[in-house]
C-alpha cells in the first residue's frame, strides 16, 4: 500500500484489504438488517397509548384469546429499521432508472405536499357531500384534463391501476354490445400487447385472439382486419406500443374494428410520449386508461398505489361504472346509485368502494397545473427526443431491431449484438447494477429476442444521458470483445448477488415464523 | 419548466446527432390529420409551485376535514391517529420513487418490507398466507370470490347482508360475469340465515365482520355450515384495528380474509389509496391472486427476498393468470407495516381497547338522548342507531352546526326501510368532547 511520510495511506487500499470482512458484519453505510421480528422484545411499544379498563359486555363473547405474536419496538428502533432498509433499493431520486413501459420520471415533492393537505387528505368518503364540494371540484378540475387532453367526451375515475381500468374500459364495452342484444365472446390483442391486456381479456370472460407484428414492429393491420367478425367484440391496442413505435394505421385500424361493429380499446400506458400533441379521441379510440402513476407523475411506491382513470368514447359513455360526479348548476353530486342516475346513465355497476384513488388525483393535477399544456406537450418532447437519442448513440454497438428510427418515448434492442459472446440480456443488464444504473426492461415486448427497452424519460438531463451511453456503449463494446469478466454473476456491488429465485419458487416461504419456539417458552 | 433539465440548446444538438430535421420529424408515424397545435388544448399554461399551491389549497379550504370538527364516519374508512414517523418513513426517496421490486439485487428494501407485511397480515387475520396487497378491502373481496370459485370450480356466491354494499356491488361487477351473486337482505339486529342459502352450487359465502352496521358476527356456525357443503368461508374486515380484540377469522374457520387495511398507517384520503388485504389457507396457495414475497439465498448465500410463483400472474401467464392484477398498494403497505411494527402487540391491544371503550362511552350518551335508540348489541368502534327523523336530513343538519355525525344507511343502500339509521364510529381521535356535542347535536336536532 502506498504511504506518504507519516505512515497514512495515501492511496485507496486494495481489492483484498476492502473484502477482509468485518467484525458486526456491516460494510462501512452497508447495514444487514435483521427482520422486524427478530427484534425487539415483549412488552415494548414505540406510541404511546392509555391503558383503558374496558368493559367486555358488548363484544358479543368473541374476544381475541390469544397473543397474536407482533414484537415490541421502542420509535428510534423502528425508525432505523425502516431506514436501512430503504437503503438497500435503488430510485428514481438517485438515479436514471431506464425501464422501459414503466415511465420513471421525476415525482415532484409538491405533489406530495398537495396530497397532504388536510381539505385533501383527511376528509372520509362518505361524509356529507355539500362539506367536500372543494374535493369534487379537484376531481371535475382532473377530470376536465384529462378528457381534453385525450378529446374524449367522458371520464371513469375509480379504476385504482392500469389493469383495473383496462378491467373498466371491457366491462363498458360489454355492457355496450348486450345494450345491443348481441353476444360477442372474442377480443384481439397483438403480441407485443403488455400481459395485463390478455389477462384482463380473459378475466372479463372473453377468449384472447392474438393479432401477429410486422417485421417493423408494428400491429400486422391487414392480419387485424382478416380476424374482425361478428364474434369479435374489441380490440386492444397499445399506442405507441411496445416496441416503442406509434402504429401509424392506427386510424385505418380503428375505421375497420367500428366498421366490424366492434370498439377499439387503447392500453394507455404509453401516453407520455404524445399528451399534449395527439388526441386519442382523435384516432378513434372507444375507452383507453390513463396510469396517472406513468404519465402524471405519480410516484411508484415500489409497485403501488396506481390510478387507472378511463376514458371514453361518446358510444361508452352511458356505460361508465358508479360513482358518478355531476354538477346541477349550483353544487357537485356524487351519483353512488344506479337509480338515481340520470340523463341516459346506464351504469355497468361498480369498480370498488368509494370513489377512486383520490390520493393520486391529487398529485395528478399538481403535476398538470405545474406543467401546464405547453409543459405537458414539451414532456412528451423531451422523452421521445431522449429515446431516439439513445437510439442513436447505441445503435452501431448495440442492435435496435427496428433501428432506423424514429421511435416514440422508448428505444429497444435486442440481444443479437451478443451472439456468440457468451453474455446474455440478464448478464447485461445486471452488470448494468455494479455501474450504479438500474436495468432496463428485459425480454419484454416478446417479439423480439432478448428484448432490452431502454426509457430515459423527459426527467434526464444531456449530461445525464451522455455519461449513461458511455457506460452502455463502453459494456457492449467489451462484451463483443470477449470481456466477460464484467458480466458473469454480476452484480457484485449491490446488496445482494443474484438470488434463487427457483428455490424460492420451489419451497415457498413466505412469512416469518419463530425458529427458536422451545427457548422463547423458557 | 423546473421539472425539464434538457435546454434548448441541448435540444438542438440532440437532433443533430439523431439526423432529425427538428422535433416534429420524430414524431412522422403519426398521421398527419392527428396532429393538432397547442391551441387545440382549452388549457391553462405553465405556473410555478406558489401558483400551483393556492389554487390548490383554495380548494382544499372548500373542504371540512375531518380533524376541524366532531367527526364520526366509518363505513369502510377509519379515522385514526398516525404517528409521524410513519409519514416521514414512507417518504424517503428509495421508497416513494422506486419501481416493482423486479430487480431484487437493488430492491431488498422494498421487498423485506412486503414480507414482514406479508407475516404481519397472516398474524392479524390467524391465516397461513397472505399476499403482498391488493388495491383494497374491495376488490380484495371480489378477488376471494374468484378464488374460492376456481377452488372449488362452482359458480355461486352468497354475500351476507351485513356486507358494505359498496363491497357488494364490486363483487357483483366482476364475480357475476361468470357466476352467479345472491345477496342476502339484513337489517342491524336482524339474524339472517345464510346456512340454508348454501347449495352444492355454493363457492363461498362472504360475511363481514365487524358488519357495514357495526355488529360482531359469530363465524364459527357459519364456517361449520359452509364447509358441510363443500363452499368456502371469506371473511371481510373493513376496520383493521379490530384484528387487535376480536378473535381472528382464521381461528374461526375463515378460508379466505380479505380486509381493508386503511385504518393501520392511512389516512382517510377521501376514499383512497388504500390497501387491501389478503390471507388464506396454505393448501390454496398457487390459486391466490396478487404478488407474493418469498425468502431465499443469494450466490453469496445470504438471506434475501424475491416476488415468488409469478408464473401465476399476467406478465408471465397472459390469458391463463390467476388475475389480471399488475400494481399492489406497495407504499400503503409500508405505511401499514410500519404503523404496525411501531405499535405492536401492546400498542394494537391498548389501542383496539380504547376504540372499543371510545365508541362504548358513546353508545351509552346517545342512547340517552330522546329519539335514538341502539341497534348494536356488540360492536368494534361503529354501531347503528335509530332515529326518530330520516338520518340524511339529520346529518345535513349537524353538518350545518359544524358536526359530522356519521353515515346515513341510506347513503350506502337505497331502501325505505333504513332511511332511519345513522352508522356511527368513535375512535381514539375523538375526545369527551366530542362525543358530548354529537349527543347535543342530536338532541337539537332531534327535539
Amino acid at each position: 500500500m502506498t504511504m506518504n511520510r507519516q505512515g497514512r495511506p495515501s492511496a485507496p487500499g486494495t481489492v483484498e484489504e476492502n473484502e477482509l470482512p468485518t467484525i458486526s458484519g456491516d460494510r462501512g453505510l452497508d447495514h444487514e438488517e435483521g427482520l422486524i421480528f427478530e427484534l425487539g422484545r415483549e412488552g415494548m411499544t414505540g406510541v404511546d397509548v392509555p391503558d383503558v379498563q374496558m368493559s367486555e359486555t358488548r363484544l358479543g363473547g368473541l374476544r381475541r384469546k390469544g397473543p397474536i405474536g407482533l414484537p415490541g419496538l421502542s420509535e428510534p428502533e423502528v425508525v432505523r429499521h425502516y431506514v436501512r432498509l430503504s437503503r438497500q433499493n435503488y430510485a428514481i431520486d438517485s438515479g436514471l432508472y431506464p425501464l422501459g413501459s414503466c415511465t420513471m420520471k421525476h415525482n415532484p415533492r409538491l405533489n406530495e405536499k398537495m396530497a397532504r393537505l388536510p381539505g385533501f387528505g383527511d376528509v372520509h368518503p362518505l361524509q356529507p357531500q355539500q362539506t367536500v364540494q372543494g374535493a369534487f371540484a379537484l376531481i371535475s378540475e382532473l377530470m376536465r384534463w384529462l378528457t381534453t387532453l385525450t378529446g374524449m367526451p367522458a371520464v371513469a375515475m375509480s379504476p385504482k391501476a392500469g389493469a383495473h381500468g383496462e378491467l373498466c374500459g371491457l366491462l363498458a364495452i360489454r355492457a355496450a354490445i348486450e345494450a345491443r342484444g348481441e353476444k360477442r365472446p372474442r377480443i384481439l390483442v397483438p403480441e407485443s400487447a403488455h400481459g395485463t391486456n390478455p389477462a384482463t381479456a380473459a378475466f372479463a370472460g372473453f377468449t384472447v385472439d392474438e393479432v401477429p407484428a410486422t417485421k417493423g414492429g408494428h400491429v400486422d393491420a391487414d392480419a387485424l382486419e382478416a380476424k374482425l367478425g361478428p364474434d369479435v367484440c374489441a380490440i386492444m391496442l397499445t399506442n405507441p406500443n411496445t416496441c416503442g413505435l406509434f402504429e401509424p394505421r392506427i386510424i385505418e385500424m380503428a375505421e375497420a374494428v367500428h366498421k366490424a361493429g366492434a370498439y377499439f380499446y387503447c392500453d394507455g400506458a404509453n401516453f407520455n410520449a404524445i399528451a399534449g400533441r395527439v388526441r386519442p379521441g382523435d384516432l378513434g379510440i372507444d375507452a383507453m386508461h390513463i396510469n396517472l402513476h406513468k404519465t402524471f407523475s405519480t410516484p411508484h411506491g415500489g409497485g403501488g398505489p396506481g390510478a387507472g382513470p378511463v376514458v371514453l368514447s361518446e358510444r361508452l359513455a352511458p356505460y361508465a361504472p358508479l360513482p358518478l360526479l355531476m354538477h346541477d348548476g349550483s353544487e357537485f353530486r356524487m351519483i353512488e346509485h344506479a337509480d338515481a342516475a340520470s340523463g341516459g346513465a346506464k351504469p355497468f355497476g361498480r369498480m370498488c368502494a368509494f370513489h377512486g384513488q383520490m390520493g393520486m388525483f391529487t398529485r395528478a393535477l399538481a403535476y398538470m397545473l405545474s406543467h401546464g399544456r405547453d409543459g405537458v406537450r414539451q414532456a412528451s418532447e423531451d422523452a421521445v427526443l431522449s429515446a431516439n437519442y439513445i437510439l442513436a448513440s447505441l445503435k452501431d454497438v448495440m442492435s435496435a431491431p427496428f433501428g432506423e428510427g424514429p421511435c416514440m418515448h422508448e428505444a429497444l434492442f435486442d440481444d443479437s449484438f451478443l451472439e456468440g459472446t457468451g453474455v446474455t440480456t440478464l448478464d447485461f443488464a445486471k452488470a448494468m447494477i455494479d455501474e450504479g444504473y438500474h436495468p432496463m426492461t428485459m425480454y419484454f415486448p416478446l417479439v423480439v429476442h432478448g428484448a432490452m427497452l431502454i426509457e430515459p424519460t423527459e426527467s434526464e438531463s444531456k449530461e445525464s444521458l451522455d455519461r449513461f451511453i458511455h457506460v452502455l456503449r463502453t459494456m457492449a463494446l467489451e462484451a463483443k470483445d470477449g470481456k466477460k469478466e464484467r458480466f458473469e454473476g454480476a452484480p457484485r456491488l449491490a446488496p445482494r448477488r443474484r438470488l434463487d429465485e427457483t428455490a424460492a419458487a420451489r419451497k415457498p416461504v413466505l412469512r416469518w415464523r419463530p425458529k427458536d419456539l422451545p427457548q422463547a417458552a423458557e | 419548466m423546473r421539472y425539464h433539465p434538457l435546454t434548448a440548446d441541448d435540444r438542438v444538438r440532440m437532433l443533430g446527432r439523431i439526423g432529425a430535421a427538428g422535433i416534429d420529424a420524430l414524431f412522422r408515424d403519426v398521421p398527419a390529420s392527428a396532429v393538432v397545435p397547442l391551441s387545440a388544448f382549452d388549457l391553462p399554461d405553465t405556473k410555478g409551485e406558489l401558483e400551483v399551491e393556492r389554487v390548490m389549497a383554495r380548494m382544499a379550504a372548500r373542504n371540512m376535514s375531518a380533524g376541524s370538527v366532531p367527526f364520526f364516519c366509518g363505513a369502510g374508512a377509519y379515522r385514526h391517529h398516525v404517528p409521524s414517523a410513519v409519514d416521514h418513513l414512507i417518504q424517503r426517496s428509495e421508497f416513494l420513487t422506486s419501481y416493482t421490486p423486479y430487480q431484487p439485487e437493488i430492491a431488498q428494501g422494498t421487498l423485506q418490507y412486503l414480507f414482514e407485511f406479508q407475516t404481519q397480515v397472516a398474524l392479524l387475520t390467524g391465516m397461513e398466507v397472505a399476499n403482498a396487497s391488493l388495491y383494497d378491502g374491495s376488490t380484495a373481496t371480489a378477488e376471494g370470490v374468484l378464488m374460492a370459485q376456481r377452488v372449488t370450480r362452482r359458480p355461486k356466491a352468497i354475500l351476507s347482508g351485513g356486507l358494505h354494499p359498496h363491497y357488494a356491488e364490486t363483487v357483483e361487477t366482476v364475480a357475476g360475469l361468470s357466476g352467479k351473486v345472491v345477496r342476502a337482505q339484513t337489517m342491524p339486529g336482524q339474524a339472517e340465515d345464510l346456512a340454508s342459502m348454501i347449495d352444492g352450487e355454493t363457492a363461498c359465502v362472504v360475511v363481514q365482520s365487524p358488519d357495514v352496521f357495526g355488529q360482531i358476527r359469530d363465524l364459527k356456525p357459519i364456517a361449520e355450515a359452509a364447509h358441510a357443503k363443500g363452499a368456502l368461508l371469506i371473511v371481510v374486515v373493513t376496520e383493521a384495528m379490530s384484528f387487535g380484540l376480536l378473535e381472528s377469522p382464521g381461528a374461526q374457520g375463515a378460508d379466505i380474509v380479505a380486509a381493508e387495511g386503511q385504518a393501520i398507517g392511512n389516512g382517510l384520503n377521501f376514499g383512497g389509496p388504500y390497501v387491501g388485504l389478503f390471507a388464506t389457507r396454505e393448501k390454496f396457495l398457487r390459486q391466490m391472486p396478487g404478488r407474493l414475497c418469498g425468502e431465499t439465498k443469494d450466490a453469496d448465500g445470504k438471506r434475501g427476498f424475491v416476488l415468488t410463483l409469478s408464473t401465476r400472474e399476467q406478465h408471465i401467464r397472459r390469458d391463463k393468470a390467476t388475475s389480471n392484477i399488475c400494481t399492489n398498494s406497495g407504499l400503503c403497505c409500508l405505511a401499514f407495516t410500519i404503523h404496525l411494527s411501531l405499535l405492536g402487540e401492546e400498542g394494537l391491544t391498548r389501542l383496539a381497547r380504547l376504540n372499543h371503550a371510545r365508541a362504548s362511552a358513546l353508545a351509552d350518551r346517545l342512547a340517552k338522548v330522546k329519539g335514538v335508540s341502539l341497534m348494536t348489541d356488540s360492536f368494534f368502534n361503529e354501531f347503528t342507531i335509530r332515529l326518530s327523523k330520516p338520518a340524511s336530513s339529520v346529518v345535513d343538519a349537524l353538518a350545518e352546526k359544524g358536526i359530522i355525525a356519521g353515515v346515513p344507511a341510506s347513503r350506502l343502500m337505497p331502501h325505505e326501510k333504513v332511511r332511519d339509521l345513522l352508522i356511527v364510529c368513535a375512535t381514539e381521535t375523538n375526545t369527551d368532547e366530542d362525543l358530548e356535542a354529537l349527543a347535543k347535536g342530536l338532541s337539537e336536532v332531534l327535539s
